[in-house]
C-alpha cells in the first residue's frame, strides 16, 4: 500500500512535468488537450445557440401579430435561414462534438483523443466556418433560401447576390469540421478504450457518439456534394440543377435529405446517450436493457439511411415508392421505442432524485414523447400531404430539436459542468431554469401544431388577420420569451458558479462512469494509472477503482499501458486488449495554419479571388505535408 | 403535479376544438382527399392520445414509484417490460396505421375518366390557371364544379411552389422540370383558401389564391360567361381607362382577352373584376386597394415583377380602376 | 488495493495496424461516399433524359482511356512491393517501386489533362457535361493528392525518416493510393464504358 501511495506522488509529479500545456495567448493556438478544445468547442456552440436563439426571438416579435412590420419580407428571410442553418449547423453538430471531445476519452479511460492535432482542427474548422458564415450579416447579404436551400430558388439566376454562397460554402467547410471530427471519434473509440473496456462493456454515451459518428462518415458527404455542385453551378456556371441544361431539380432534394434525414438522427443519437447515462445515476439504478439501447442505437442509424423521401413527400415521387419510404418511417419509431422503455424501466426499478440534470431528463421524456408521435403522424403520407410545409413541421420538429436535444443538453450541463469546471451549478437556479423552460418551451411550440391545422405555411413573414392565426401566434411568441429566459437562467447560473460555485469533488452524484473517477477538472493527463475495466459500471462495481498497477515484474504494467510517459495505451478493437502505446504530440500550431488554409480557399471562393484560394490551399498544403512528415516521430 | 397535467390535458382540447371548428382547417374537410386525410387524422389522433396518456403515465408511476410510502424494490422484469412496451405494443399500432395508410394512399389521386383538367402555374408570386378544354385563362383563382374529379395538371417555370388547398386537399409540389398531377373532387360548394406552401422567395407568403367551388349548373353559367370576350366599357370612365391601359406599360404585360392587350408577364386581367383579391392575396379586391396597387404595387408586395406607376395622374389611376373593375 | 493482471505482460504483442492507418481507413469510406454520391447523380439524371449524352455530345473517348485505366490499375502492383520490401527493410525496392507507382500516377493525369484540353466541350455546356468533367476532375484531383503524399513519403524515404519500424506514413499512403486506383474502377465503368452501352 505504501510502495503504491509512493508509486502515484512520482508518476504524478513526473506526468505533470511532461504535460505542460503553454499558457496565454499562445497555448490557446497551439493546445492539442482534448479538454481545452471540448470546453471551447462548448462554448462557442452555445454563443451561436444564443445568437440563433435571439434571432429567432426576433422572428417571433414580427409573427406576434398580423401584418407587421417589423422585419422586411428580406430580414425575416434571412432570419429564418440563419436561424435553422446556425442551430442544425453551428450549435447542434459542434456541442454534441463538444462533449464527445471532452468526455470520451475520460469515459473510455484514455489519455486524449487518437488525433489530437486532427482534433484542434476540426475545432478551428469549425470557429472559422461560423466566422465566415456570419460575416454575412456584417455586410448585409446573409443567405436567404431557408435551412435546406432548394434550387432552383438559392440557383441563379434567382439568387444572385452572394447570400446564397456564404450558405453553400460554409456547409461545405464546417462538414469537414464534422468528417474530421468523426474519424477521431472513431479511431478513438474503437483504439483506445482501457483494457478490459470491451464494446458491450462501453458506456452507452459512448456508443452513441460511435453511432453519430459513424453516421456523420456515410451522411455527411452527401449534403457536400449537394452543396458543392449547387456552388459549381453558382460560381462557375455548370448545370447540375439547371432545368434548362438537363440537370434536375429532384436531384438537389434527394441529395440534401439523403445527409438531412440522418442528420437529424445524428443530432438526436448523442442526445439520448446523454439520457442514457444520466438517469441511471439518478435512479440509482443500472440502465436497464443496455443491450436493447445498444442495438436501437444501431439501428436507427441503419434505419436512418432509408427514410429520407420522408421530406419529399409531396413531390410528386411515384405513390409506391413514397408508400415505401413511409413505411420505414414508421418502422423507425421502433428502437425509439425500445431505448423509451429502458429509461422508464431503469426509473421504475430504482429511486429516483429530482436533481436538476434529472429534471431536464424527465422533461426530455415528455417532450420527445410527443415529438416522435407528430414525427409518426407526419410519417402517414396522406396526412403529411395535409401538414408537410406547415407550422405543424414546425411543431414536431422543434419538439424534437428544441426539446429533445436541448433539453438532454442543458441535463448534460448541469451533471457535466462540475467535471469540466470544478463547480457546481445552482440546483435552485436550476429548477427554475428548467421549469421555465419547460413551461415556455410547451406552451410556445404546442399552438403549432393548431397553426399548421389552420392552414398557415411556415416561412411566411407576415399573415392576414381573420384566420384564427392571431392569438395563437401571439401566445407562441409570448412564450418563446419565457423560454429564452429559461435558457438565460442557465447560461446566468453557469456564469454565477464560476465565481461563487462550490468546488466540485471528483464524483458529485456518486456516478458509475470512468470519467467520475478522477479529479473535477481532471489533470491535463486524465488519469495518473490507465484504469482496467472489468464491468459495465466501473465505479458502481470496484470500489476502489481496478487500475494498471506495478505488476510482478518491475512496473510492467504500467509501461504496457504507457501510463509513464506522455502516452495512452492501444487496445484491440473488440476486447480491448492492450496491444501498444500511441504518444500523444506536443503543442502545435499546424492544426491552426491548416485550418486558415482551407478557410483561404472557401474565402477565395467566396469572393471569387483566385489569389486568395491558390494561397489557402498552399498554406494549408504545407501545412498537411509538414504534419505527415512528423507522424512517425510522434508513435512510440 | 397531476393536476397540472389534467389542466393542460383539458386546455390541450379545447384548443382542439376550436382548431377544428375553424374555416380553413385541414379537419373541416370540404373535398375527397381533405376527407380521407381528416378521417386518418382522427384515428391517428385517437392512437396519439391513447400512447401519450399511457406511457407518460408509466413515466409518472416510475419517478414516483421509490417514493411512496413503504415502496420496495420492484420486481418489474426489464426485458419483458422493453419487450412488450418496446416492440409489441408499438407494432401493433404501427401494423394499424400502415394498413390505413397504404388503404387510403391507395384511395387518393387516382385518375378517372369524366375528371376536368386544369392546368395551374405557378409563378413569381401568383398563379397562372388555365381550363384547356374550354380556353379559359384566369389567374389566382380557381373554379371547381362540386362533385365532379378535377386533376390540376401543376407547372413551373421558375422555382418551385407548392399548391395547397387545406379543406380541400393535400399538397403538391410545383416542380420546373416535372409536371405534377393533384387529383380530388371538391364536395361542398363555397369558396375556400389556398396558398403556396413551399418556400419561393420574398413573397411566398403572398401567394395565396381562392378556390370557388359551385354547383355543376352554377360552373357551367361560369364557364359560358367566361368565354365570351368582355363587353365594350361600360362608362365614359372606363373607357378611358381602357386607353391608358393600353397606350401604358399595363398591356405589354397583362392580356384581356378581345383587346389588343396579350402581354405574359403578369395575370391575366380579363375577369379581374370579379377577383376576390388583388396581388395573390396580398389585398382585398376594391376600387381603393386597386389604386393603391396601380399606383405603387412594389411597396405593398416588395419584390414583385410589377413596377410602380407613380407617374400616373390620380385620375388617370381612377379610369383604370374604373376599367379593371368592370370586366367581371 | 486490487491489481490488475494485464494479460500484455505475459502475451506477445501484435501492434496491429497503427491508429492513423484506422484514421484512413474511415476517411476513404466518406470519400467513397462522395462518389457515391456523384455517380448517383449521374444515374439519376441520366435515367431523367432521353438521351445520354444529353445534347448530342460526344461518348468519352475508349481506346487511350482503357490503356491509361490499365496504368493506373497496375500502378497499385508496385504499391504492394514496395508494402513488402518495407516490412523488409529493402530500403532500395522500397524507392524503386515508390518512384515507378508515381510515375504511372503522372502518366494518368497527364492524360486525363491532355483530355480535357482535347475534347471539345467544357463542363458547362450541359449537366452532362458538368457531371462528366465534374466527377472525372474531382478523380484527377485525388491523384494529385496522391502524388503529393507519394512525393512526401519518397523525400522521407531518401532523407532515411522511414524505416521497418517507422513504417506509418507509407503504410498509410499506399492505402490511399489503392483506394484512388479502386474508386477508378467505378468512375471509369459509369463515365466511360457504360455510355458505349445502350441510352
Ligand atoms: C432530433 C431530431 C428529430 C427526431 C428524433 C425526429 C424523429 C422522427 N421524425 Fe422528424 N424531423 C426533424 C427532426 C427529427 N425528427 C426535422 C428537423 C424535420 C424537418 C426538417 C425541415 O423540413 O426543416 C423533421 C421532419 C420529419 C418528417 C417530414 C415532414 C415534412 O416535412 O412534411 C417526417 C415524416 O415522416 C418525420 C418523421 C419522424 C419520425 C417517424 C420520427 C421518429 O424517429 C420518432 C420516434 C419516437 C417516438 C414515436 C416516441 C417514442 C416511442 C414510443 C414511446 C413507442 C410507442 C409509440 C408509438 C407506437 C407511436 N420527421
Ligand atoms: C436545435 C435547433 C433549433 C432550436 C433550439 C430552435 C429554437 C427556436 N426556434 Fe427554431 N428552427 C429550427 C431549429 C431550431 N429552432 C430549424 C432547423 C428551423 C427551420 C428553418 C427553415 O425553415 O429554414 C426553425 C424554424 C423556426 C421557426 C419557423 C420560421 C418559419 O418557418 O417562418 C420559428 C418560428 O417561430 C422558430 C422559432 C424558434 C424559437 C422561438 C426557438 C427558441 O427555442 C429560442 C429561444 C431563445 C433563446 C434560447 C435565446 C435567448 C437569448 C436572448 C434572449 C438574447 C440574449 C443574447 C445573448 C446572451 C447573446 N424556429
Ligand atoms: C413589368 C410587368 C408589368 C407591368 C408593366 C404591369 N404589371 Fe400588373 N402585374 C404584373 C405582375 C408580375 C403581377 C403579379 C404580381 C403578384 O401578384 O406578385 C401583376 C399584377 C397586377 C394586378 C393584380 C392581378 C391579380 O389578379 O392579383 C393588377 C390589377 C395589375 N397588375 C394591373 C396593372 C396595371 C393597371 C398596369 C399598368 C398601369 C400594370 N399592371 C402594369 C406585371 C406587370
Ligand atoms: Cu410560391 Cu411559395
Ligand atoms: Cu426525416
Amino acid at each position: 500500500m505504501a510502495i503504491h501511495t509512493k508509486v502515484n506522488e512520482q508518476l504524478e509529479h513526473e506526468l505533470e512535468e511532461k504535460w505542460t500545456d503553454e499558457p496565454g495567448i499562445p497555448g490557446f493556438f497551439n493546445t492539442v488537450d482534448h479538454k481545452r478544445i471540448g470546453i471551447r468547442y462548448i462554448y462557442t456552440a452555445f454563443i451561436f445557440f444564443f445568437a440563433a436563439g435571439a434571432i429567432a426571438l426576433v422572428m417571433r416579435v414580427q409573427l406576434a401579430q398580423p401584418n407587421s412590420h417589423v422585419l422586411s419580407p428580406q430580414t425575416y428571410n434571412e432570419f429564418f435561414t440563419m436561424h435553422g442553418t446556425t442551430m442544425i449547423f453551428l450549435f447542434n453538430t459542434p456541442v454534441l462534438a463538444g462533449f464527445g471531445n471532452y468526455l470520451i476519452p475520460l469515459m473510455i479511460g484514455s489519455r486524449d483523443m487518437a488525433f489530437p492535432r486532427l482534433n484542434a482542427f476540426s475545432y478551428w474548422v469549425f470557429v472559422l466556418s461560423g466566422i465566415l458564415l456570419y460575416s454575412s450579416f456584417v455586410i448585409g447579404h446573409a443567405p436567404d433560401g431557408g435551412w435546406f436551400a432548394y434550387v432552383p430558388l438559392t440557383n441563379t439566376p434567382y439568387s444572385s447576390g452572394i447570400n446564397i454562397d456564404f450558405w453553400g460554402i460554409a456547409v461545405v467547410f464546417v462538414g469537414i469540421s464534422t468528417t474530421v471530427g468523426a474519424i477521431n471519434f472513431i479511431v478513438t473509440i474503437f483504439k483506445l478504450r482501457a483494457p478490459g473496456m470491451t464494446l458491450n462493456r462501453m458506456p452507452i454515451y459512448v456508443w452513441s457518439m460511435l453511432v453519430f459518428s459513424l453516421m456523420a462518415i456515410f451522411a455527411v458527404p452527401a449534403v457536400t456534394v449537394a452543396a458543392s455542385l449547387l456552388e459549381l453551378d453558382r460560381l462557375f456556371g455548370t448545370s447540375f440543377y439547371h432545368v434548362a441544361g438537363g440537370g434536375s431539380v429532384l436531384l438537389y432534394q434527394h441529395l440534401f435529405w439523403f445527409w438531412g434525414h440522418p442528420e437529424v438522427y445524428i443530432l438526436f443519437i448523442p442526445a439520448t446517450g446523454m439520457i442514457s447515462m444520466i438517469i441511471p445515476v439518478f435512479s440509482r439504478h443500472r440502465l436497464a436493457g443496455y443491450i436493447w439501447v445498444a442495438t436501437a442505437l444501431v439501428a436507427v442509424a441503419f434505419i436512418s439511411f432509408g427514410v429520407w423521401v420522408h421530406h419529399m413527400f409531396a413531390t410528386g415521387v411515384p405513390a409506391l415508392a413514397l408508400s415505401f419510404f413511409s413505411a420505414v418511417s414508421l418502422i423507425i419509431t421502433i428502437p425509439s421505442g425500445v431505448q423509451f422503455f429502458a429509461w422508464i424501466g431503469t426509473m421504475w426499478k430504482g429511486v429516483v432524485q429530482f436533481r436538476t440534470a434529472m429534471l431536464f431528463a424527465i422533461g426530455f421524456l415528455l417532450i420527445f414523447l410527443l415529438g416522435g408521435i407528430t414525427g409518426v403522424m407526419v410519417a402517414i403520407l396522406p396526412f403529411d400531404w395535409q401538414v408537410t410545409d406547415s407550422y405543424f413541421v414546425v411543431a414536431h420538429f422543434h419538439y424534437v430539436l428544441n426539446g429533445a436535444v436541448v433539453f438532454p443538453l442543458f441535463g448534460a450541463i448541469y451533471y457535466w459542468l462540475p467535471k469540466m469546471t470544478g463547480k457546481m451549478l445552482s440546483e435552485r437556479l436550476g429548477k427554475i431554469s428548467f421549469w421555465t423552460m419547460f413551461v415556455g418551451f410547451n406552451v410556445a411550440f404546442f399552438p403549432m401544431h393548431i397553426l399548421g391545422f389552420l392552414g398557415m405555411p411556415r416561412r411566411v413573414y407576415t399573415y392576414d388577420a381573420g384566420l384564427g392565426w392571431d392569438g395563437l401566434n401571439l401566445v407562441v411568441t409570448i412564450a418563446s420569451f419565457v423560454f429564452g429566459l429559461g435558457a438565460l437562467l442557465t447560461l446566468f447560473n453557469f456564469l454565477w458558479s464560476q465565481r461563487h460555485g462550490e468546488s466540485a469533488p471528483p464524483d458529485p452524484w456518486r456516478a458509475d462512469t470512468l470519467e467520475w473517477a478522477t479529479t473535477s477538472p481532471p489533470p491535463e493527463y486524465n488519469f495518473a494509472k490507465i484504469p482496467v475495466v472489468t464491468s459495465r459500471d466501473p465505479l458502481w462495481d470496484e470500489q476502489p477503482l481496478r487500475v494498471a498497477e506495478p505488476g510482478p515484474e518491475p512496473l510492467s504494467a504500467l509501461t504496457a499501458t504507457g501510463a509513464l510517459e506522455k502516452t495512452m495505451p492501444v487496445t484491440e478493437g473488440m476486447d480491448a486488449k492492450p496491444q501498444a502505446t500511441l504518444g500523444i504530440p506536443e503543442p502545435s500550431y499546424l492544426p491552426f495554419v491548416a485550418a486558415l488554409g482551407v478557410g483561404g480557399l472557401f474565402v477565395g471562393l467566396l469572393v471569387k479571388a483566385a489569389l486568395i484560394g491558390v494561397i489557402g490551399v498552399g498554406v494549408g498544403a504545407l501545412a498537411v505535408v509538414w504534419w505527415l512528415w512528423r507522424t512517425d516521430e510522434d508513435l512510440r | 403535479m397531476r393536476r397540472v397535467r389534467i389542466l393542460v390535458f383539458v386546455g390541450v382540447c379545447a384548443l382542439l376544438v376550436t382548431g377544428c371548428g375553424a374555416a380553413n382547417s385541414i379537419v373541416n374537410p370540404k373535398g375527397s382527399e381533405a376527407k380521407s386525410i381528416a378521417g386518418i387524422w382522427w384515428v391517428a389522433f385517437g392512437l396519439a392520445t391513447f400512447v401519450y396518456v399511457v406511457v407518460s403515465g408509466l413515466i409518472i408511476y416510475a419517478i414516483t414509484r421509490g417514493h411512496r410510502k413503504g415502496a420496495r424494490t420492484s420486481g418489474l422484469r426489464e426485458n419483458s417490460f422493453i419487450w412488450v412496451g418496446g416492440v409489441i405494443v408499438p407494432v401493433l399500432i404501427l401494423a394499424v396505421i400502415a394498413v390505413l395508410t397504404v388503404q387510403t394512399t391507395a384511395s387518393l389521386r387516382a385518375a378517372s375518366p369524366d375528371e376536368l383538367h386544369i392546368d395551374v402555374t405557378g409563378k413569381l408570386w401568383w398563379w397562372g390557371v388555365r381550363y384547356p378544354a374550354s380556353g379559359i385563362v384566369t389567374a389566382n383563382e380557381l373554379h371547381l364544379p362540386a362533385g365532379q374529379p378535377v386533376d390540376i395538371h401543376l407547372t413551373s417555370d421558375n422555382v418551385v411552389h407548392s399548391f395547397w388547398v387545406p379543406q380541400l386537399a393535400g399538397k403538391e409540389d410545383v416542380i420546373p422540370g416535372q409536371p405534377n398531377d393533384l387529383r380530388f373532387t371538391a364536395k361542398t360548394v363555397g369558396t375556400y383558401i389556398g396558398e403556396c406552401a413551399e418556400f419561393c422567395g420574398l413573397q411566398h407568403a403572398h401567394m395565396g389564391f381562392r378556390v370557388v367551388v359551385q354547383t355543376p349548373a352554377d360552373f357551367g353559367r361560369w364557364v359560358a360567361r367566361r368565354q365570351i370576350a368582355p363587353s365594350e366599357p361600360v362608362s365614359d370612365e372606363a373607357a378611358k381607362g381602357a386607353t391608358i391601359f393600353d397606350a401604358q406599360a399595363c398591356a405589354g404585360c397583362h392580356t384581356i382577352r378581345g383587346t389588343s392587350a396579350n402581354g405574359k408577364v403578369g395575370p391575366d386581367l380579363t375577369d379581374f373584376g370579379s377577383r376576390p383579391t388583388i396581388g395573390a392575396g396580398a389585398l382585398e379586391n376594391n376600387q381603393q386597394n386597386l389604386e393603391k396597387w396601380i399606383r405603387d404595387a412594389p411597396a405593398i408586395k416588395p419584390g414583385t415583377a410589377m413596377p410602380s406607376f407613380r407617374s400616373l395622374s390620380e385620375g388617370d389611376i381612377a379610369a383604370i380602376t374604373a376599367y379593371l373593375e368592370s370586366l367581371k | 488495493m486490487s491489481q490488475a493482471t494485464l494479460p500484455v505482460t505475459t502475451a506477445p504483442r501484435d501492434r496491429g495496424y497503427s491508429t492513423a492507418w484506422w484514421g484512413m481507413v474511415v476517411l476513404i469510406t466518406t470519400e467513397a461516399m462522395i462518389f457515391l454520391a456523384l455517380l448517383s447523380a449521374y444515374f439519376f439524371i441520366r435515367a431523367s433524359v432521353p438521351r445520354w449524352p444529353i445534347g448530342g455530345l460526344p461518348e468519352p473517348e475508349l481506346h487511350r482511356s482503357v490503356i491509361f485505366t490499365v496504368i493506373l490499375l497496375a500502378s497499385s502492383i508496385p504499391i504492394v512491393w514496395m508494402e513488402v520490401a518495407l516490412k523488409r527493410g529493402n530500403m532500395r525496392q522500397v524507392k524503386g517501386t515508390l518512384l515507378l507507382a508515381f510515375l504511372m500516377g503522372a502518366a494518368f493525369l497527364g492524360n486525363t489533362a491532355y483530355d480535357y484540353t482535347h475534347m471539345d466541350f467544357g463542363w458547362r455546356v450541359n449537366a452532362y457535361s458538368s457531371l462528366f468533367w465534374g466527377i472525372i476532375g474531382l478523380h484527377a484531383l485525388h491523384v494529385l493528392v496522391g502524388l503529393l503524399m507519394s512525393a512526401t513519403v519518397q523525400v522521407k524515404v531518401w532523407l532515411g525518416k522511414v524505416s521497418p519500424e517507422r513504417h506509418t506514413t507509407p503504410e498509410v499512403f499506399a492505402l490511399y493510393w489503392h483506394f484512388v486506383d479502386g474508386v477508378w474502377i467505378f468512375v471509369f465503368t459509369s463515365l466511360i464504358l457504360s455510355p458505349h452501352f445502350g441510352r
